[in-house]
Formats: structure tokens, C-alpha cells, sequence
């Protein structure tokens, strides 16, 4: 039984006149999951999101979110959904609080309850005290909080994520993945981009990962790292002799030589690697889960992308 | 190909009531510095009316039948006119669009863009209509007009407001950075300030200029009509000059957006 789809794209392009930002994917997203779009910088996944949110027109394909057309009913769209962007946008004239008030009016919520909505979310995201702060005076971690609070606003069923975590440091990511998590468990459905391969493993529940404008993988972020990487890896210095030695103990696993050190991804079970180990030993050998960076790099390459 | 380019130009925009909330949002920041706001329109009449009134008016004779400070007060009302909708809407939308980026956090919630920049033009003109009306309050509390036709300033402040609002969105929409603005200020409105029948009659002027001015100038009409409703000296020749506003102001307004919207939305 499958659910409800919220977001539903078919064929979706965009091009900024030679330059193909998103080439014809398909993607669907249901309702009360989180949904990760994960690629490198300039991947498209940014583009996709702000055709989501109905600021940007379609070159081709169809985009439906909740049932409705981006093209043609943008502002039922844009009533029902949250959108907190990468940039900081908030309004440098204006408090905190203010912020959210004038926010709110966008979306004709009155007055007295766009006030209890301000505090209850100053609240939620821990920045109460700052209320009567000028944007200017906040950190870019309460910037990212405030960011958020402004996209609940208008109690959105579907929030967008634009990179919500970049640039901040582990206490303020953590505490972002917190709220994002809470908000899925009051039924929100959430779609989000990123770069970090920890956020996505973290939150999502299904992930496409997109390289050169385009969806090259989909799935759960667990079942990706299993099928492309499996479960361990295991890493050790590099050495000529070691290097022909894991190949023939390994004849069907790929083994990656990055800078100074061999990587051997393996689909055998777990434990393999330990076994090895208490027979030969390598310099500077470590036995650590596969991850969705392995995946990720797997998948997209090593190289720069800009 | 080249006509339908030339109608996405002049495509009426889909305005709501939701361009009102734009014109709050200004409205707010305005009213946060209400006090630091309103200086500038009350002391920059006074340093005119007392330079070129006061001190050059005693060597000068009478224009149109006034008295030189009579003759340049209502002029300084319709250029604060044009000169405080024009400066929100070049450099203060500019700011707000390029630098806050408060444009785009607007459109993620139910406006358009096209509401956005509406919301911003009738702002424009509401700054038209509270600066013009404090230099407006000045030349009267200093006796220099006493027409009961001045009543009818404030509503022809909001009409000239929103013209020069739109004609500076559309450089707005062109300007490659906040730097050229000096262009559209140094050869539109510095000129105009000068040459729109503001400090002499514009009888004065060769006749080809007089031609361009009545034409190309839109302050002279802004002036005109202005200074008929300070002194009470109404005519029909004032019906071209309304006229003239009305029939461009909608023209601009719709290609000022339309143009915003050519940049902005790719």
C-alpha cells in the first residue's frame, strides 16, 4: 500500500538558456516523509526545489504539490507550504519578532495570532531571548533557527529545507536535526537538500542523489549504502605488496587507493575484515561502517565539480 | 516573434489586495525612524525658499505675475514629489531587492512578484504624498500659498508619485548595479529639476526646449499643476497637464513591472 504523494514530478527541466540546470527527473514525494535531495554544488538540486515553491518557471515536465499544478495555482501552493532558502533572506530592518509578524501578514494570519504563533516559535526554535534583537546581532546558527521559524509560520504541511544546516557547527546542526525530526513526527512532510552525507543518513527516509542535473540513485539511505558500498570498509595504509595482496584475497570487491590510503568495499558480510586482521597485519589498518559519503563518492566521482 | 516580445512588456499584471502588505512592510520600517524621516522634507524647502527666495529672488522679477518666492515654493513641493518616490524606488527597491534579498523571501509566501513590485510602487508614491505635503505645510505656514485648491496637492502627490515611481523601477530593472544610478539622476531628474518651469518660467526657454520640456519633462506638468492649485489660478490648459500624467502613469506602471519581472524571474 503505498501513500499519499505530496510532490510529484514527471519530466522536470530547467535551463537557463544553454546551461541544463535539471534534465528530465522524476521523483515523488509522500506524505509525512522526509526526502533528501543529495549531490554536489550546482547538481540542480537548489533549481528543483525553487520549481517546488513556484518561483521558478518550468522549461518542461509536469510538477504537481498537494494535487495542484505549480504553473497554474502557485498561490494555493505557496499557502500551504514552508520554505526556509539557503540564503539568509530574513528582513535586516526589522527585530526578530518582527520578522515573524510581518511574515505572518503575507499569509493574512491576524494579528493576536500571528503574535502567540511568534512566541510559540521563538520558543520552539530557542531563541526567545533574542526576540527583541535586530537580525544584524545574530549568529549565523540563529539566523538558520529564525530561517526555520519564519517557514512555520503559516503551519505549513509541506516544509522545504534549502541546505538548512550549511555552515554551522555540530551544536547548532544537531539542534536543527532535532526540530526537523520533531516536525516530522507532527506529521510534516519535509523535503530537503544537502551536501552533508550525515544529514541525509540522519533524517531522510528516502533520498534521490542527483550529479549533472540529473537523479543518478534513489532509495533509502541505509539500502543505498548496503547495495553500492556494503557494510564495512576497510581501510589501511598504502603499500605496493598490500595493495596486490588484498586484491587476490578479494578478488570480487573494488578497491579504491585514495591519496595515501587503500579502501576495500566489500558485499560479504559483516566480519570478513576482522577475520583478516587477526591473521596479517597492515600498517594503520581500521575496520569502519560504510557510510553515504562511499556511496556518494562512488557514484559522483572524486573530482572537483566547479 | 518581435510583437509578442514586445506584449510581455505591456501584459497586465494579476494584482490582489496582497500588494497592500507589501506597502505595510515598507510602511513599518518607515515609521520605525518616523522622526529621523520627516527632517529632511521639512528643512531642504527651507534652505530654497531662504537661498533662492529670500536671497536671489530680491534681483529677480516676478514670474508669471508672482513674486520669485511665491513662484518657486509650489515648484519645490512637486519636486519633492518627484525626487522622494523616485530615490525609494531606485536606490531603496534596489537594496531591498539585491542586497536584502527581502524580494525573494516575498515570494515564497502567497504574493507574486508582480504584487511585490506593485506594493513597492504605491509605496513610492505614499512617500511622494508625506514628503511633498510636509514641504506643502511649510510655504503655507510661511504664507506663501493660501489657495483652498491646495487641498487637492496631496491627492496629485500620490498621481506624480507613482509616475516617477515607475519610471525608476524601470531603471531598477535595468541598472546593472546600485553605482548607475547616477546616470538616470545626473540626466533625468537633476535637469528636470531645473529646466520643468521650477526656478523660471518655462516662457522663458527657447521654443524647442519648451516643446521638450512640455513633452519629455513629466515635472512640468507635476509643477504646473501644482503651482495653479497653490496660488488658485486654475485654467483649462491644466486638463493637458492632467492628462498628460494620467495617460503615462499606467503606461509605466505596467511596463515597470513587467521589466522587474524580465529580470528577476528566469
Amino acid at each position: 500500500m503505498k501513500s499519499e504523494v505530496v510532490i510529484d514530478a514527471e519530466g522536470l527541466t530547467k535551463e537557463f538558456g544553454n546551461l541544463v540546470a535539471v534534465d528530465n527527473i522524476n521523483f515523488q514525494v509522500f506524505k509525512g516523509e522526509c526526502f533528501g535531495f543529495l549531490g554536489p554544488n550546482g547538481a540542480g538540486k537548489t533549481t528543483t526545489m525553487k520549481m517546488v515553491h513556484c518561483v521558478l518557471p518550468l522549461t518542461a515536465g509536469r510538477l504537481t504539490v498537494a494535487g495542484l499544478d505549480v504553473t497554474k495555482q502557485a498561490t494555493e501552493i505557496k499557502k500551504m507550504i514552508g520554505v526556509a532558502p539557503q540564503e539568509d533572506n530574513l528582513d535586516p530592518d526589522f527585530t526578530v519578532f518582527h520578522n515573524l509578524i510581518v511574515y505572518a501578514r503575507y499569509f493574512d494570519i491576524p494579528k493576536a495570532e500571528a503574535r502567540k504563533r511568534a512566541e510559540e516559535l521563538l520558543r520552539f526554535v530557542q531563541l526567545e531571548e533574542k526576540s527583541k534583537v535586530l537580525i544584524d546581532q545574530l549568529s549565523s546558527g540563529m539566523k538558520r533557527r529564525l530561517i526555520l521559524a519564519r517557514a512555520l509560520i503559516n503551519e505549513p504541511q509541506i516544509l522545504l529545507l534549502d541546505e538548512p544546516t550549511t555552515g554551522l557547527d555540530p551544536q547548532a546542526r544537531h539542534l536543527i536535526w532535532d526540530k526537523v525530526r520533531s516536525l516530522q513526527k507532527q506529521g510534516v512532510t519535509i523535503a530537503l537538500t544537502t551536501h552533508y552525507m550525515e544529514e541525509a543518513a540522519q533524517l531522510c527516509d528516502r533520498t534521490v542523489i542527483m550529479d549533472n542535473a540529473r537523479i543518478i540513485e534513489e532509495g533509502n539511505p541505509g539500502d543505498l549504502i548496503k547495495k553500492h558500498v556494503g557494510e564495512e570498509v576497510l581501510e589501511v595504509a598504502y603499500d605496493e605488496e598490500v595493495l596486490k595482496f588484498l586484491r587476490s584475497a578479494f578478488p570480487n570487491s573494488r578497491l579504491d587507493v585514495v591519496s595515501d590510503r587503500i579502501q576495500v568495499f566489500t558485499q560479504q558480510p559483516r566480519g570478513v575484515f576482522a577475520q583478516i586482521l587477526t591473521k596479517f597485519s597492515f600498517k594503520a589498518a581500521m575496520i569502519r561502517d560504510a557510510n553515504l559519503e562511499d556511496v556518494f563518492l562512488k557514484l559522483t566521482g572524486r573530482r572537483l565539480k566547479e | 516573434m518581435k510583437t509578442s516580445r514586445v506584449a510581455t512588456y505591456f501584459k497586465l499584471p494579476e494584482l490582489s489586495y496582497r500588494v497592500w502588505r507589501v506597502w505595510r512592510r515598507d510602511e513599518d520600517v518607515f515609521m520605525k525612524t518616523y522622526k529621523a524621516n520627516f527632517i529632511p522634507p521639512l528643512l531642504e524647502p527651507l534652505f530654497y525658499l531662504l537661498g533662492l527666495g529670500f536671497g536671489l529672488g530680491a534681483f529677480v522679477q516676478p514670474q508669471e505675475g508672482l513674486p520669485y518666492i511665491v513662484f518657486i515654493a509650489p515648484a519645490l513641493v512637486a519636486s519633492s514629489m518627484m525626487t522622494s518616490s523616485f530615490f525609494e524606488c531606485t536606490y531603496g527597491s534596489f537594496v531591498r531587492m539585491y542586497y536584502q534579498k527581502t524580494f525573494d523571501a516575498i515570494i515564497a509566501t502567497p504574493l507574486s512578484l508582480e504584487e511585490v513590485i506593485a506594493g513597492e510602487l504605491l509605496w513610492g508614491a505614499t512617500k511622494s504624498l508625506v514628503n511633498s505635503s510636509i514641504v506643502m505645510v511649510v510655504i503655507v505656514l510661511l504664507g506663501l500659498a493660501h489657495s483652498p485648491f491646495l487641498l487637492l496637492i496631496p491627492p496629485l502627490s500620490f498621481l506624480v508619485g507613482l509616475f516617477f515611481a515607475a519610471i525608476a523601477m524601470c531603471f531598477t530593472a535595468i541598472t546593472p548595479n546600485i553605482d548607475s544610478f547616477n546616470y538616470p539622476t545626473i540626466l533625468f531628474t537633476t535637469p528636470m529639476f531645473i529646466l520643468s518651469g521650477t526656478f523660471f518660467s518655462i516662457t522663458a526657454l527657447p521654443e524647442t526646449v519648451q516643446v521638450i520640456a512640455n513633452l519629455f519633462f513629466p515635472l512640468t506638468h507635476a509643477v504646473a499643476l501644482t503651482r495653479a492649485l497653490a496660488v488658485g489660478r486654475l485654467s483649462t490648459s491644466l486638463l493637458l497637464n492632467l492628462s498628460w500624467l494620467l495617460v503615462t502613469t499606467p503606461f509605466f506602471f505596467v511596463l515597470s513591472i513587467n521589466l522587474m519581472k524580465r529580470r528577476l524571474i528566469k
